[in-house]
């Protein structure tokens, strides 16, 4: 199949997962249904050709439901108090042993260090004052071929300030304290 | 001017002090945002200067000095403004070139002021943005007082 029928497929999840995160009552289902769509995200990112990005927005994806749950629906979870055995000590040692141990033959194959497999950052450094006509060439990546990264950074600073706006305003107080 | 509030605030050693300070640093961070595209900095640097020049001013006279001379609403509109402005500069690119975001401007000669394209309207735009943006979450961040709710 091709990678097209792939992303829609993806996507079209993506998509129903949104919509049911919004419109499930409960919380527990709603927080579980936004990590659902963040992991179809980072699949999408896979297919792409973008290993590095989808791993990162496969952590961050669990990290935020993890944050979530403990935030929201915390009262709801029972949660097993920690007690270290000596079973579950030696199994932890041998899993971060074996993982030690791969990770040596993984590191072996990385590219040697000032020698990228990708060589895009050598044709900015040659073009970039030609092609963009900016002397800083930091800025010409981040405001010329990195533009719509810059984009989204400015995004997502105004959904910052949106919703600092909205958490730390009185009229929200006011009303959750009249209740 | 006068000063409506002269007991906020920090001592008067102080207020001297930043009456011969925040005016260099509020330049210093216009500097940087023109010349973005020839030094080191931008419009993100350079709206971060702008904000931490009004956050030195709250910081040593208090807020309501502040807030007599600047208007928060401006402001919030300002910021929301430079936002649209970004995203319409990347339509008149789709519009005149064909790609969002596209350069629609000359890139003119390098290593002069006036060079690069959109590159220097991109940096205005984003201080704006930046700056308003980061001098309103300090703001609300500051004024926050949780017996009031």
């Amino acid at each position: 199949m091709p990678v097209d029928i792939w992303l829609y497929f993806i996507l079209g999840f993506m998509i129903i997962g949104s919509i049911a995160s919004l419109e499930i009552k409960n919380i527990l289902s709603s927080i579980i249904t936004i990590g659902v769509v963040g992991l179809g995200l980072s699949l999408a990112f896979l297919f792409l050709g973008a290993p590095d990005l989808a791993l990162v927005q496969f952590v961050f994806e669990i990290l935020c439901v993890i944050i979530l749950i403990r935030a929201f629906a915390k009262r709801s979870i029972e949660v097993r108090a920690l007690r270290r055995d000596v079973p579950e000590t030696i199994v932890a040692i041998i899993i971060l042993l074996s993982i030690f141990v791969l990770s040596i033959f993984a590191l072996a194959d990385l590219p040697s260090f000032g020698k990228p497999i990708v060589r895009v950052a050598e044709r900015y450094l040659a073009n970039a004052g030609a092609e963009t006509g900016s002397q800083n060439i930091v800025t010409s990546v981040i405001l010329n071929y990195r533009i719509y990264d810059t984009l989204g950074e400015v995004t997502v600073l105004f959904t910052a300030i949106l919703g600092s706006f909205t958490v730390l305003r009185k009229l929200g107080r006011k009303k959750r304290h009249a209740e | 001017m006068q000063n409506n509030f002269p007991n906020e605030g920090m001592s008067v050693i102080v207020k001297t002090i930043t009456r011969f300070t925040v005016w260099l640093i509020f330049l210093y961070g216009l500097y940087i945002v023109i010349h973005g595209h020839l030094s080191p900095g931008g419009g993100f640097a350079g709206g971060v200067i702008v904000a931490l020049s009004y956050v030195h001013l709250t910081l040593a006279y208090g807020k309501n000095f502040v807030l007599d001379r600047i208007n928060k609403f401006a402001m919030n509109s300002l910021e929301a403004i430079a936002a649209i402005l970004i995203v319409l500069t990347g339509i008149v690119g789709l519009w005149l070139v064909g790609r969002f975001l596209a350069n629609f401007l000359g890139i003119g000669t390098l290593y002069t002021l006036l060079s690069a394209g959109y590159i220097p309207i991109l940096n205005i735009f984003i201080c704006v943005k930046v700056g308003m943006g980061l001098y309103l979450v300090f703001y609300y961040l500051a004024s926050f007082k949780p017996q009031e709710g």
